[in-house]
């Protein structure tokens, strides 16, 4: 599983394709909703959900690419032909997927709060809501991307079908990112049981993923 | 072999219909705040509650399918996601005419189990844009599988998230099956549930058989090695 | 002694398209088998089937002794399977590629690097290993994969057409290892009968 990780990284850091794509999509959108909303500043539910909602569009930007270098080279038969858990491939990519997002985040988030925020006190229990809603994200991702990925049209299909499926995913993060970001600074109105739902999440999308990425790699 | 029971099971439907059709106009009491158009929730509810169902038997039956491997297994999931999300639309449709009689707005994002519903109806129409992108059919098959497994854990999910995000503080002003409901009104629902689920039993089966004899149709062609009907482009599952 | 290849009636359709119609083999440990047919007569299909790739149809089929499909597990990591894509991610280089194939076979460490330099060697690409694959020409794709092919030691080759790309010296290095000395059982797929017919223990026309 290590193998196929790192071998993902390698080649995103050797080409950059993905990563600075979905950093210059997110700071861009957050520059259209400036004017789209017509705010210069945000807070509240507003500042939640364009947050969210950036990151979500952003993350959908990696999630086509995930399996496309397996696809194209026939990289799919040297992965399939290796004696190893097709499970280990599920949880490789994933993490990949994980790791591009936190990556995605690391950039995005302090640019959001430069351009729309006044105070930098509610970012370490964002991050902690973000990491969740990522996990989920990336578990659900990697699976919808390796199902379009054989498919026509495979750059429809993955938004397609993964929005609704990642819509308890945002109902939880934003409700717990809303009250974050309130305008007399952060508050924890339901933070803990919000978490827990964005856990539940992972917990369920992991274990099905889990469950069938056997049936995904056969033939 | 599929059309054995079709017809029994569709008088008994009709009847179940009839029945509980009769029941919601002559025998259910009016209701005191909504008068006549609270009748809609017979069919309504119904509706959703075997919609809801329906895609459930349709994950469980593509776990049968991705474990046996028989393909009769995908047909019925897919058929069953199909006359769900069928299903669904009535649901959504009488969800708004209920919603316009009684608050005057086609639409309200207040009520939490219509939201649910109208999310996992999102999730289940990309049922057919997803299948039929994938060309290979024993492909199409598996993964439709664990799209409909997959979609099937999402469900009680989302309800509980979109329940939550409500605040618990706004009133909930459509007296369902849970609140206390007067006996007729119970009776009444019960049957609507029981003709609905008869229906949608029946229209599953109906599609089966017909998906089975176009089946057989397309073998017997294959084999006198005669040309294929104008045969659709779509790679939908046949039936044997 | 387990026979390598033992196939009865083995059939394979695509939907409506019979690409294998019943095919018979018994192959021996250490055998060459030579497959010939005119283009799509379903040779690729057979020799994706052997490698685990695919799903038999119908028949029986058992590979070093594993029934497929279900014993698929048991024979995946003894077989070297050269097909028509070389399977070498274009932005990684040479050596990265192999390291990538030892890890995915289990081989890691100090004996891998070893193995690895001894194959570049054995075909002549130890100078241009370090390349990124992608600036590579196909004929020394080609013999990377040829070193891919053979990392893990397979006690059985899968091989789809190797000498495509290989200039005649690509060729030379590779008999070596792939050829008929090389001591595993052989499958080989070509267009080009009168070279691999004179290696051949078996001939297979479909």
């Amino acid at each position: 599983m290590i193998a196929i990780l790192a071998k993902d990284l390698r080649t995103e850091l050797r080409t950059l394709q993905s990563l600075p794509a979905m950093a210059l999509f997110a700071v861009t959108t957050f520059v259209i909703f400036r004017f789209g909303l017509d705010r210069t500043a945000l807070s509240g539910s507003l500042a939640a959900g364009v947050l969210w909602v950036t990151l979500l569009f952003a993350a959908i930007l990696g999630i086509n690419r995930l399996f496309v270098a397996e696809r194209e080279e026939g990289g799919f038969d040297a992965i399939r032909l290796a004696p190893i858990d097709r499970t280990a491939v599920f949880a490789a990519k994933a993490t990949a997927l994980l790791v591009y997002l936190l990556a995605l985040e690391l950039v995005a988030v302090p640019v959001f709060a430069i351009f729309f925020l006044d105070s930098a006190a509610a970012l370490p229990p964002l991050a902690l809501a973000l990491l969740l809603a990522d996990i989920g994200l990336a578990a659900t991702g990697t699976l919808i991307s390796s199902m379009a990925v054989n498919s026509r049209a495979r750059d429809l299909l993955t938004p397609l079908v993964l929005l609704p499926l990642a819509v308890p995913l945002s109902i939880a993060a934003t409700g717990a990112i809303e009250p974050l970001l309130g305008v007399g600074g952060p508050a924890y109105d339901r933070f803990g049981t919000w978490l827990a739902v964005l856990g539940l999440y992972d917990l369920i999308f992991l274990l099905v993923g889990y469950a069938v990425f056997d049936f995904l790699l056969e033939d | 072999m599929y059309g054995k029971g079709l017809k029994p099971l569709s008088i008994a439907t009709v009847a179940a219909l009839a029945l509980s059709l009769s029941l919601v106009f002559f025998y259910a009491p009016l209701d005191a705040d909504q008068g006549f158009v609270q009748k809609i929730f017979y069919l309504h509810v119904p509706l959703a509650i075997v919609a809801l169902l329906g895609f459930v038997a349709g994950g469980v039956f593509a776990i049968a399918h991705l474990r046996s491997g028989d393909s009769k297994w995908d047909a019925y999931s897919y058929v069953s996601i199909h006359m769900s999300v069928i299903f669904g639309v009535a649901v959504l449709i009488t969800g708004a005419i209920w919603a316009k009689a009684s608050w005057g707005h086609w639409w309200v994002w207040d009520e939490p189990t219509l939201v649910s519903f109208l999310i996992v109806f999102l999730m289940y129409a990309t049922y057919y844009p997803f299948r039929y992108a994938i060309e290979d059919r024993d492909r199409q098959a598996r993964y439709a599988s664990v799209f409909a497994i997959t979609a099937g854990a999402f469900v009680p999910l989302n309800f509980m998230a979109v329940r939550m995000a409500e605040s618990l503080v706004h009133p909930r002003t459509f007296a369902t099956a849970e609140g206390g409901l007067p006996a007729e009104m119970m009776l009444t629902f019960l049957v609507s549930l029981g003709a609905t689920g008869l229906l949608w039993t029946t229209l599953v089966k109906f599609e089966l058989t017909a998906k089975s004899a176009s089946g057989q149709l397309k073998r017997l062609r294959r084999a006198l090695d005669a040309p294929p009907s104008g045969g659709s482009s779509r790679v939908a599952p046949e039936v044997s | 002694m387990t026979k390598a290849i033992e196939l009865r009636g083995l059939r394979r359709e695509y939907g409506e398209r019979v690409a294998l119609a019943g095919v018979d083999l018994s192959l021996r440990r250490g055998e060459s088998l030579v497959v010939l047919g005119p283009n799509g007569a379903g040779k690729t299909t057979l020799l994706r089937i052997l490698a685990t790739l695919l799903r038999p149809g119908a028949g029986e089929v058992r590979v070093l002794g594993a029934r497929l499909p279900g014993e698929a597990w048991k024979a995946r990591g003894r077989i070297g399977f050269l097909g028509h894509e070389p399977l070498l991610y274009r932005d990684l280089s040479g050596r990265e590629n192999l390291r990538f194939h030892a890890r995915l076979h289990g081989l890691s460490g100090e004996a891998a690097e070893a193995r690895i330099e001894a194959l570049l060697i054995a075909v002549g690409m130890e100078r241009r290993a370090g390349q990124r694959v992608a600036e590579l020409s196909a004929g020394m794709r080609q013999r990377i994969a040829v070193c891919r092919c053979v990392l893990h030691e397979p006690e059985l080759l899968l091989l789809d057409e190797p000498d495509s790309n290989l200039d005649a010296e690509g060729r030379e290095l590779a008999r070596a290892l792939i050829g008929p000395g090389s001591g595993r059982t052989r499958v080989l797929v070509t267009h080009d009968p009168e070279r691999a017919l004179p290696d051949a223990d078996q001939v297979l026309e479909l």
